[in-house]
């Protein structure tokens, strides 16, 4: 199960899905080098949250071969580490905080058995982590949007994986928290893991991530910050509805309305 | 004090409230599970579908076995789960139109069959429609050892696959990204249910099984935060709800005994939700008075130290209380000045106005600074 130094994290190829013969996802072929803090972007109903669902064999597909570090996804599993959308589950679920982020330990246990201190010091060292020490006890429905956000990426830690996916965690969260986890994506990235996260903030992008993909249904591009995120992609990906306020690169000549540069791009979405 | 005595020399009694207490208990534990997977309505549709099998079963074996009916229910049962789940996740329908076809189609089959198979000679003594109401009087031995031993298969599932059965329903699609058969589970722990509703239907009933299921667990919620209380809780309540049931039935004739299990049921549900310490009504209702009186308090306070403050000495300066009730519209004014003198922060003059106390003073000026740091 040990994978081999394999440059390649995430190999997706042909990977099609499709609901009631509608296509979410077509065709879409994927490599994402290890060691990359990868955004998944693309306009709503592009099939972020599906590509990432069908990756991890939890929608069915039609078509297409996923690989992780080499191996089939089924046989890899065990590198894979998964951070839902918060919205996805009952927060008045009863249960506490420890007890969550434990339940990312559940698939190493195997079949039975129950998590005991081992589990439990790996849960409170990645609450540690994601500053939440003190919340262990709470129950789970009286945790901000944050601080529930922080929960599933202690889970997710506790999976120790090198591959992770992550479905909107700056949904909602305030900019405490998102700093706090950016600075956790950085730290995964040192130590040579892999994330690809489902973003929605086209002014973050270069700051925070080095690999970037553009979806709409299809694959529109994929590769390096720098050389990918491009006017002409992100108006094939949003079709359009991007307005271009500025870029960093001298070679766009806008016109100057005064306005100071920001960061890299900066980007707005019309509604 | 004498069905009591009697639950220890009556047999028939100790046989009937035994069966009641464990399918009370089964019930209870499994639906915590139902009620936390908002599949309440499952429960519903799953003891209506049990009628045609029970009734097919009596026909196939032309007697009225205990196992074999429990064995007819549960196929039907689990049939009809399964043709929910199946159109769920085929088709368009939605699980609230999907419940709702099964539940009628399956049941309507079953009165059908009942009727036909009623009007011929033997059937009527068999007492088939008692499965409608229930009618714990007719429990013999045989019933409980058959409940029983179905009774701790369910809970021994339950307690084997625990953690897997917690994370599905919690969070499905990160227990299928860990690798777990959702599918698989979802099949099982849905098994375990219709289980657990076979082995009360006839004491309970068809028609009215739903509710021992769905009740303890709304029930126990109201009283704990955590999975493994929340179950058992559930599982006492369910018992406790079989045992008052079936006791008060067998003692007053003709009194079905579904009907008066739900009822006690319904009671403790009551109760719960009314009573209970953190998400019980009269808790909130508590709760917000408190902080309602809090705030009338705080505004006098920060409005008497206001006018005391422009004076020199301020724990000598008495304002009349209709001074402090045009300055915020009156409301609760004459409650909140006594409520500060019985903590010793304001007192009242010989002439009926209200003037400070030191610790008063103290007080309004924490008060003040604190809302001018919280606005900064």
């Amino acid at each position: 199960m040990n994978a081999p130094a394999d440059a390649c994290a995430v190999q997706v190829t042909d990977l099609t899905v499709a609901y009631h013969e509608r296509p979410v996802l077509w065709d879409i072929d994927l490599d994402v080098p290890a060691g990359k803090l990868m955004a998944v972007l693309g306009p709503n109903g592009a099939g972020k949250t599906t590509l990432i669902k069908a990756i991890l064999g939890l929608v069915p597909t039609a078509a297409g071969d996923v690989r992780i570090h080499g191996g089939a996804y089924a046989e890899n599993r065990r590198l894979v580490g998964y951070v839902p959308q918060r919205g996805s589950v009952d927060w008045d679920f009863p249960t506490t905080v420890l007890d969550v982020v434990m339940m990312g330990r559940y698939g190493a246990l195997g079949w039975f058995r129950r998590p005991g201190r081992r589990e439990r010091e790996q849960a409170l060292a990645a609450l540690e982590k994601v500053g939440m020490a003190d919340f262990r006890d709470r129950q789970i429905s009286q945790l901000s949007g944050g601080q529930q956000q922080r929960v599933f990426l202690a889970r997710a830690l506790v999976q120790d994986a090198r591959v992770y996916f992550m479905d909107e965690p700056f949904q909602g969260v305030d900019a405490r928290t998102e700093r706090a986890i950016i600075d956790l994506l950085k730290e995964l990235r040192e130590k040579g893991r892999t994330v690809l996260v489902v973003h929605h903030d086209l002014q973050t992008v270069a700051e925070y991530f080095d690999w970037v993909l553009l979806l709409n249904v299809r694959r529109i591009a994929c590769g390096p910050v720098e050389t990918t995120f491009t006017d002409e992609n992100l108006r094939l990906a949003y079709g359009g509805r991007v307005e271009f306020l500025q870029r960093k690169a001298p070679a766009d000549p806008a016109p100057d309305d005064g306005r100071t540069p920001g960061f890299g791009f900066q980007g707005r979405i019309r509604p | 004090m004498t069905l009591l005595a009697e639950l220890v020399t009556d047999y028939t009694l100790r046989t009937v409230s035994l069966g009641s207490a464990a399918l009370g208990a089964v019930a209870g534990m499994l639906g915590a599970f139902a009620v936390l997977r908002r599949q309440s309505l499952l429960g519903d549709a799953v003891s209506h579908a049990a009628l045609p099998g029970i009734v097919l079963a009596f026909v196939v074996t032309g007697a009225k076995t205990p196992l074999a009916l429990v064995v007819g229910a549960a196929l039907a049962g689990w049939a009809a789960a399964l043709l929910v789940m199946l159109v769920v996740r085929t088709t368009r329908i939605k699980i609230d139109t999907a419940l709702g076809l099964v539940l009628s189609v399956f049941f309507g089959l079953g009165l059908l069959l009942l009727s036909v198979v009623q009007r011929h000679a033997g059937a009527a003594q068999a007492g088939l429609d008692s499965f409608l109401f229930g009618q714990a009087a007719a429990l013999v031995g045989d019933d409980l050892r058959t409940m029983a031993v179905l009774g701790a298969v369910v809970v021994a599932g339950l307690l084997l696959l625990w953690k897997e059965f917690k994370l599905l329903s919690f969070d499905p699609g990160f227990a299928g990204a860990l690798g777990l058969p959702v599918r698989g589970l979802d099949v099982a722990l849905t098994t375990l249910l219709v289980v657990a509703i076979v082995i009360g239907l006839q004491t309970v009933g068809v028609v009215l099984m739903s509710a021992v299921i769905v009740a303890p667990a709304a029930a126990a919620r109201q009283w704990t935060d955590r999975l493994g209380r929340l179950v058992l809780l559930a599982g006492a309540f369910g018992a406790a709800s079989g045992l008052i049931g079936a006791l008060v039935s067998s003692s007053v004739e003709r009194l079905p005994t579904g009907p008066t299990i739900v009822l006690t049921l319904t009671l403790l549900t009551l109760a719960s939700l009314l009573f209970a310490p953190r998400r019980g009504l009269l808790a909130a209702r508590v709760r917000r008075l408190r902080q309602r009186r809090r705030v009338a308090v705080d505004s006098v306070l920060a409005d008497l130290y206001r006018l005391a403050s422009q004076h020199d000495d301020p724990t000598r300066a008495p304002h009349a209380p209709d001074v402090l009730r045009a300055m915020r519209d009156g409301a609760g004014t004459g409650r909140g000045l006594e409520l500060l003198a019985e903590r010793g922060l304001a007192a009242r003059e010989a002439d009926g106005r209200w003037s400070l106390t030191p610790a008063g003073v103290d007080a309004g000026r924490r008060l003040l600074d604190g809302d001018a740091e919280a606005g900064a």
